[in-house]
């Protein structure tokens, strides 16, 4: 089966917790990611809008956090999102919760 | 089981279990490292006991499994090869110089308790300085040591007791209380409390929550509360996460906040959209206020704030209209020069809407210590009380404030008057690389002092520079304690879970040093009976607590209609009127202004003018970075990585103005000092005004240099006397800079 990540980018106030959840558990040293946040804005349009907006990208080193015992069974990221805007689960299913939601974004990573 | 009221979350498991080869220790986290939460945790430990991860607990219904980058990265500072690992000493002639030798600790203690015996017999135990940092673990625990020892001088050395202090005493004064914005977490079945609804504003005032955690809060909490249908009002120079998400953000112009609370207040009245209910029958003095605030016009106040009129109008009609307004507010009013009038404009908003004491409003946090008012001031006799530096200056520090005043303290010690001071004890605060206005200044003046005492986590430059003996703290995995800090107090314990070596925790030092002047005082024999004496209330010793913690303490809603605020039991608010005080009668009695009231910052394009032309900049410093609390942090590597040096954020067109690009340093100076940044644009700022964060050095330029204190330190810009005439409130905030490229 698929697995993905599901991340509702409207909340993602760019904490970088899960940056740092997933290099410590990893052994990780700085400067690699299994997920890295990109951060776009602030700037401004139309009449007082602002874009502001944050997006963590799952990188080739996440492993999920497979095999991993913790208090939730959850990846380290997901655990520990402050925000509570990552899903992580079964790309199907997460395809479903996006369709509620469609303003989410949806990041496959294979079987892992 | 507690007693009746209090209420337990399930636990799946004890509090220590095995998960794989690791043992699991769960608890509460404070400090240090840490911040003014405390958030559950997991500690895993392997054989040896060492920590080698940290997970955020579930269970706890504070953080609900989450946690931020610090705690996460805690092992990097717990396992730090630089900690201090034993006490050491060293000739106070050679201080500044890495002249440390290692002793053992009934020697540090011995040598401590002959030199404080000595400063006592000799001069008062007044000329004993107690100097912690801002208020976490340590605050109790000292208060009781300075005070038993017979010392009224304990300060927090935040200049005009400026951070938190102000808005809890100004809210006391005039409502009885301090308040805070109602997140349901007062409650262990938090957002699913039935009595409990969500915010229907919520107005982010002078702070940013996500990454700062005063007053009790977990920022997130906002961020659930929006999820919830909470809408933000937000009120800062910056156009922060949370402002780019609000209903409304007023890009306010720094330091006139009192100002923009009156215009608001004034709009309400004026228009009779406040609630005139609760005012009729709750408020004391809405005339006099009415009056106050009738020069806030729409025009005067947007031209003094900066906020075109029109969005004053929605924000009052937001404020006035909502279902539960929260007012989430922060520093950059208690760090003002004239806090308390600008406190008592803010909370003005509060009381002429309703929202003390309703859901979704303001809470009166349930407590089970006193925690800001320091614990043991019995200990202290009233003929030293007397002595306490400050309180013949200032008459508000007579009613409740327990702290001396640090400038005054600092003005001693440099003048011998009103009479010497010879010795401190600094106890886990960084003054030189902090929080302290001026830093060479303080540095100076302590340099004069016979002798001091450090006791801290690693080296810094404070401990460096001044330190005579030094002691090893404890890191919170190292050792036990609970956690009753700001905002709703809940049973926590601290439950330690690694191998502190040598280390000792602070309240164990305090504990051991206390007993040996004032046994009566320190009757525990371990740190552990200590704080089952603090539990008392809760019906469960510290022991049981480990286990049964997170316990909620008993809460209600509508107290006042009850007279469950009031000690005589009748309905009403906590004051002498009983009435929340629009016009306080005890800043009356006190010869204070009993209103609240605007004062333009200063310095400031129109305070002074003259200053403007050479400093075109208004420069707002304390932006808070996710990775740091303070001057903590910057040892751990992943940390650091995400911020590897301190920043000056200002808008393109500043740039381009003065010729800067992206990414290369600069010197911010003021007309009082200079500090080192690099520049980051930033399109949220206004090009009048630029932004930094505070308590930066760079560990690895090493002891000597005090690493590099000298030139990051952004309080350099900042003067002690930069402060209230009434001793509440300090600008630490606003000032005015120019900026040019360094050069080799």
């Amino acid at each position: 089966m698929s697995k993905a990540f599901l991340i509702d980018y409207e909340w993602c106030t760019g904490c970088h917790s899960c940056e740092v959840a997933c290099q410590m558990v990893n052994d990780f040293p700085p400067g690699q990611f299994g997920v890295k946040l990109s951060i776009l804005g602030p700037w401004p349009y139309e009449d007082d809008k602002w874009i502001f907006t944050n997006v963590p990208f799952f990188t080739e080193q996440c492993t999920c956090c497979a095999g991993l015992e913790t208090a939730t069974g959850q990846p380290y990221c997901v655990a520990h999102c402050q925000a509570k805007c990552l899903v992580f689960g079964e790309l199907d299913e997460l395809q479903k919760q996006m369709t509620a939601k469609p303003s989410q974004l949806l990041q496959g990573v294979g079987q892992r | 089981m507690p007693n009746e009221g209090y209420t337990m979350v399930t636990h799946e498991k004890p509090f220590r279990y095995l998960s794989g080869d690791l043992k699991v220790t769960r608890g509460a986290s404070w400090s240090g490292p840490g911040c003014h939460d405390g958030c559950g945790v997991l500690l895993y430990t392997n054989a040896e006991d060492k920590l080698v991860r940290v997970e955020g607990d579930p269970e706890n219904p504070y953080n609900q499994g989450r946690l931020c980058v610090r705690c996460l990265a805690l092992t990097e500072a717990v396992n730090h090869p630089d900690r201090l690992r034993y006490p050491m000493k060293r000739d106070p002639k050679k201080r500044g110089t890495e002249a440390f030798e290692r002793i053992t600790w009934s020697e540090a203690y011995d040598f401590i308790e002959e030199k404080l015996r000595y400063y006592k017999d000799n001069f008062g135990a007044e000329s004993v300085v107690f100097w912690r940092g801002t208020g976490r673990d340590i605050a109790t625990y000292i208060s009781r040591f300075a005070w038993s020892y017979g010392s009224p001088n304990l300060t927090s050395g935040i200049n005009g007791i400026a951070c938190y202090a102000p808005r809890v005493f100004g809210c006391a004064s005039t409502s009885g209380s301090f308040w805070v914005g109602d997140y349901s977490q007062q409650f262990a079945d938090r957002y699913e409390n039935p009595q409990w609804k969500p915010p229907g504003t919520i107005a982010i005032w002078g702070n940013n929550p996500l990454i700062s955690n005063s007053d009790g809060l977990y920022g997130h909490w906002i961020i659930d509360c929006m999820k919830r249908g909470s809408h933000l009002l937000v009120v800062d120079p910056k156009c922060t996460w949370l402002a780019a998400k609000s209903a409304l953000w007023l890009q306010i112009r720094p330091g006139t906040d009192a100002a923009l609370a009156m215009g608001l207040a004034n709009y309400m009245i004026q228009e009779e959209i406040y609630d005139k209910e609760f005012v009729d029958l709750w408020c004391y003095g809405f005339d006099e206020f009415s009056e106050r605030v009738s020069p806030y016009t729409l025009e005067k106040t947007s031209e003094i704030t900066w906020i075109p009129p029109e969005k004053i109008v929605q924000a009052a009609r937001m404020i006035a209209a909502s279902d539960g307004f929260a007012l989430q507010w922060g520093v950059a009013v208690d760090q003002t020069t004239e806090a308390l009038p600008a406190c008592q404009a803010l909370s003005a908003l509060i009381m002429i809407t309703g929202n003390l004491d309703n859901p979704g409003g303001m809470i009166k946090p349930p407590e089970l210590l006193n925690y800001l008012g320091g614990w043991g001031q019995e200990f202290l006799p009233q003929e030293q009380e007397e002595k306490r530096l400050g309180i013949d200056k200032y008459s508000f520090y007579r009613t409740g404030v327990v702290s001396a005043a640090a400038l005054t303290v600092l003005e001693a010690i440099e003048k011998g008057e009103p009479y010497p001071m010879k010795a401190a004890w600094i106890q886990t605060t960084d003054i030189i690389t902090g929080t302290g206005p001026d830093p060479q200044r303080a540095k100076e003046a302590f340099e004069k002092l016979e002798f001091i005492v450090g006791v801290d986590l690693f080296m810094t430059a404070t401990m460096m520079a001044l330190a005579d003996v030094l002691l090893p703290a404890a890191t919170y995995p190292e050792r036990n304690g609970i956690r009753v800090g700001d905002g709703c107090q809940r049973g926590e314990t601290i439950n330690q879970a690694a191998d502190p070596g040598e280390c000792k925790a602070d309240m164990e030092i305090l504990l051991e040093m206390g007993r040996r002047f004032n046994p009566e005082a320190w009757p525990w024999e371990t740190v552990e009976d200590m704080y089952s004496y603090i539990l008392t209330d809760s019906g469960l010793s510290f022991a049981e607590m480990q286990e049964a913690a997170p316990v909620f303490l008993p809460y209600e809603y509508h107290k006042y209609k009850t007279g469950k605020l009031r000690r005589d039991g009748q309905v009403g608010f906590n004051t002498l009127t009983g009435r929340v005080e629009l016009y306080s009668t005890m800043y009356s009695r006190l010869g204070l202004d009993p209103l609240p009231e605007f004062y333009e910052p200063t310095p400031s394009p129109y305070s002074t003018p003259e200053l403007y032309e050479e400093y075109p900049l208004i420069i707002i410093t304390g932006a808070r970075d996710w990775m740091y609390f303070h001057s903590e942090n910057r040892r751990q590597e992943h940390l650091r990585a995400l911020r590897p040096e301190p920043v000056v954020e200002m808008h393109p067109d500043t740039a381009k103005k003065y010729g800067l690009t992206e990414g290369e340093w600069v010197w911010l100076e003021g007309h009082r000092g200079r500090a080192k940044r690099i520049v980051s644009l930033n399109l949220g700022l206004d090009p009048r005004v630029v932004s930094t964060s505070h308590g930066w050095s760079h560990p690895e330029a090493g002891p000597e240099r005090l690493y590099d204190t000298r030139e990051l330190n952004i309080n350099s810009l900042i003067a002690w006397e930069d402060m209230s005439k009434i001793g509440v409130g300090a600008n630490y905030k606003v000032m005015l800079c120019k900026i040019y490229k360094v050069t080799a």
